[in-house]
């Protein structure tokens, strides 16, 4: 057999490849993006980026239910946006099989926070698979497939950042194709009237039971017996950590860790000394092993937040703690916009202005930080111009301060556009400014509805975002080239002025796409008088040395920003 | 084997990190890397953990257990020191990459000399690598991965051909030739071996 280093996310988009999988659809987030990325490349795949991850997932239902094996993909806040039509996928079932992939960010390595996705499963009533590395990652998507088509349910396959972004050795093996799809209407199942959905519910609780039963035999559940001093009962990456702790312990490690497998959790509490529960983020495994009456340890020592690691678990079970401590005081290096960003120019012309502003998901998050401090809020997805509107709705009469919003593109057509219409509609006095950067900057340059391509490099149409906004009923649409910093400011004073609601489409493509615009800018060290003006500006190839503005040739682009704002023309 | 790799987003420490891991697998070895970056692409501070050897379980190395670090910027060489074993190697490049907050005078920027002596005081055997400076002489600061590599080669077990063999499988074609140059500049770097 052929081995390959993959990491979890391409052993996912393999294992859905060997699985005969038809149909897959994402909206991409980190640390979930590169699955679609990876699958994408195979043949006999049908592969999109859908505007949202509640599209994703009705489009793979749809997929299933014309008897498709099929694939949506998320991160982990992505299913809460997909949320409604989970809990409605489980009552209807499916008919190719669904498989949905989660993937968790413990440690907010580049998210809004840490939930446990693991939850979803016990109040949707779906299975859910945790694998250790991406060996199991491709095995247990085949199996998810499986189980999905036996049981007539759909399977969430839980990943974390440290199994989707981590690589191990993986065997790989040939697609089985799977029967063409044929769709058969199926009225009861699939039409969700109260009367039918009364009995799809109770259907549903059947089938649960029948997955219990599988739960406790299922070889995803495995035993490995050592010292019976010590039981720890773990998932996910947590059972690789806890190996390299613990070499000698027993393990029950779970790869379905919902239905839970109380029977088999039982039989190994009764044969072991101490039983422990070694788990990331939330007491989930531990909440049902407590539920068994048994006596566990578990949160009461390891840490409700960020990612375990080996020593943290260490730690927490009194091993001696290391005494290799990091060196304090050495500066930070957080992430930054890149040298020419043209959020840069937006956020500068922003600056020391009297507004109230709402931020959202995307690199332009970042303006909420020094030395931009040019955003009040990140949320979720599309909120930074419902939460404006809330604003100005109960300050309207009261505050001077005007409410904007600033959004990128592709969240703008993720879930900005349902937020303009109510703005729209219920009249507020927001301006949403959209920092069209022309790509999902974020997570690598993915394309999306405003880029003219798919994700399997077809031509497409365009959206045009300055007649889609109009066509939403806002009148006052205005484009403006960041890059001119002068100009983007006097559009935003004008329009703040006019008190109705605009949209300020901030148009020029991300840095790291485009071409350099110019030759890199130097300061000229006679006139430049130290004055500092130039750094509010935030490029990394802007410095500071010997009293002087200094910029790093080999990362300036050229954009000509940091010329604009000099007030002595030191910037050539 | 315990490697970790750091350094600035940009500077081609996941390429770097690709290729030994690649190269321990062809070996026939188990390996395991994972990777840790911000989440903007460019500026923030990266790192990558691989351990190769017969079955590997943790992705992550522990702290004080790394038998190599290897570290693309002076700063970053420091911040994860205590990440390498009392017996083990770090091979740093002493450039500096000055952080953001630096740049814009919010923090202040500590003297190279007094990095180097943080270094030499914690631990015994280290070793500085121009990579950076190499890279430019070559005609292409882009290259200077493939030269950390080849300075590192020498404290690892592959033979030489599996390096190149590697880099032609995952460098693009047209770059095959200039980091195969900049591989055995790196070796010529080292003056210890194994
Ligand atoms: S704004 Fe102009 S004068 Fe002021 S520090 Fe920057 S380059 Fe020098
Ligand atoms: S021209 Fe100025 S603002 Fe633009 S990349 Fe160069 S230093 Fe940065």
């Amino acid at each position: 057999m052929n081995r390959a280093l993959l990491t979890g996310d391409e052993a996912v988009a393999r294992g859905a490849w060997e699985a005969g999988c038809r149909f897959a659809a994402a909206y991409p987030g980190t640390p979930s993006t590169e699955i679609l990325e990876s699958l994408a490349t195979y043949p006999d795949v049908y592969c999109e980026w859908s505007v949202n991850e509640k599209v994703a997932l009705e489009a793979a239902i749809g997929a299933s239910l014309a008897g498709a094996r099929s694939l949506a993909v998320m991160k982990h806040v992505g299913l809460n946006v997909a949320a409604d039509p989970l809990f409605s996928a489980a009552y209807i079932g499916v008919r190719g099989g669904l498989v949905i992939v989660t993937a968790d960010d413990p440690g907010m390595h580049s998210s809004q926070n840490e939930q446990d996705n693991r939850f979803y499963g016990l109040m949707a009533k779906i299975p859910v698979l945790c694998p250790a590395d991406s060996q199991e990652a491709k095995d247990f998507i085949k199996a998810a497939y499986i189980i999905s088509e036996q049981f007539d349910i759909p399977v969430l396959l839980r990943l974390t950042t440290r199994i989707a972004h981590s690589a191990s050795v993986v065997g790989l093996e040939d697609r089985t194709e799977t029967a063409p799809p044929n769709y058969e209407k199926q009225l009861q199942k699939t039409v969700l009237l109260p009367a039918f959905a009364r009995l799809r519910h109770r259907e549903l609780v059947l089938r649960l039971d029948r997955l219990q039963a599988f739960t406790e035999k299922t070889p995803l559940n495995r035993i490995e017996w050592g010292n019976p001093e010590l039981g720890i009962v773990c998932d996910g990456v947590a059972y690789q950590y806890a190996r390299e702790v613990f070499p000698d312990a027993s393990f029950l490690k779970l790869g379905m860790v919902y239905p839970f497998p109380a029977e088999l959790v039982r039989q190994f509490a009764g044969r072991v000394r101490q039983l422990a529960v070694i788990e990331e983020v939330d007491p989930f495994i531990e909440l049902q092993v407590r539920a068994l009456g048994l006596t566990v340890t578990g949160k009461d020592t390891l840490p409700r937040t960020g990612e375990l690691t080996p020593a943290i678990i260490r730690a927490a079970f009194g091993q001696q703690s290391s005494e290799h401590k990091a060196e304090i005081d050495l500066p930070n290096r957080p992430p930054a916009l890149c040298p020419g960003c043209p959020h840069l120019g937006l956020f500068y012309a922003l600056q020391r202005q009297n507004i109230i502003i709402g931020g959202d998901i995307g690199c332009y998050t970042l303006g909420a930080l020094s030395p931009h401090n040019a955003l009040d809020t990140c949320i979720d997805m599309g909120a930074s111009i419902t939460f404006a509107h809330g604003v100005d709705k109960v300050l309207a009469n009261q505050d001077p301060r005007s409410r904007i919003a600033v959004i990128g593109d592709s969240t703008f057509f993720h879930s900005g556009i349902t937020g303009l219409l109510n703005v729209v509609y219920n009249q507020s006095n927001v301006i949403t400014i959209i920092a069209d950067n022309r790509t999902t900057g974020m997570t690598g340059h993915q394309d999306h509805p405003g880029t003219g391509r798919t994700l399997m490099g077809k031509e497409t149409v365009a959206i045009d975002l300055e007649q889609f906004c109009r066509a939403c009923g806002i009148n006052e649409v205005v484009r403006v080239d960041p890059y001119l910093i002068k100009e983007t400011r006097n559009t935003i004073r004008r329009l703040l002025n006019i008190k109705k609601p605009a949209v300020i489409i901030s148009q020029r493509s991300c840095a790291l796409i485009s071409a350099r615009p110019g030759a890199p800018k130097k300061v000229d060290a006679e006139t430049c008088s130290g004055c500092r003006s130039c750094l509010a500006l935030g490029c990394p190839a802007l410095s500071f040395e010997k009293e002087k503005a200094f910029i790093i040739s080999t990362a300036c682009i050229g954009c000509g920003m940091c010329a604009e704002i000099c007030p002595k023309g030191a910037i050539l | 084997m315990n490697l970790l790799v750091c350094g600035v987003g940009g500077q081609g420490v996941l390429l770097f990190s690709d290729i030994l891991a690649q190269l321990a697998l062809t070996a026939g070895l188990d390996v395991k890397k994972s990777e840790v970056h911000g989440m903007a692409q460019r500026g923030g501070s990266v790192t990558s953990h691989i351990r190769w050897g017969k079955k590997i379980h943790s992705p992550l190395i522990e702290e004080g257990t790394a038998d190599i670090i290897v570290a693309f910027e002076l700063l970053e060489a420091v911040r994860y020191l205590h990440f390498l074993a009392p017996a083990g190697w770090l091979i740093y490049d002493p450039l500096t990459i000055a952080p953001l907050p630096v740049q814009l005078g919010l923090v202040e920027q500590i003297a190279p000399q007094k990095l180097v002596k943080r270094i030499q005081n914690r631990i015994q055997k280290s070793l500085s690598v121009r990579a950076f400076d190499t890279a430019c002489t070559l005609g292409n600061p882009r290259v200077q991965n493939t030269v950390m590599l080849g300075a590192v080669s020498r404290l690892l077990e592959f033979p030489d051909d599996l390096y190149c063999q590697t880099i032609k499988q995952l460098v693009k074609p047209q770059f095959v030739e200039a980091n195969i140059l900049a591989f055995r500049r790196g070796q010529e770097l080292n003056p210890i071996s194994r």
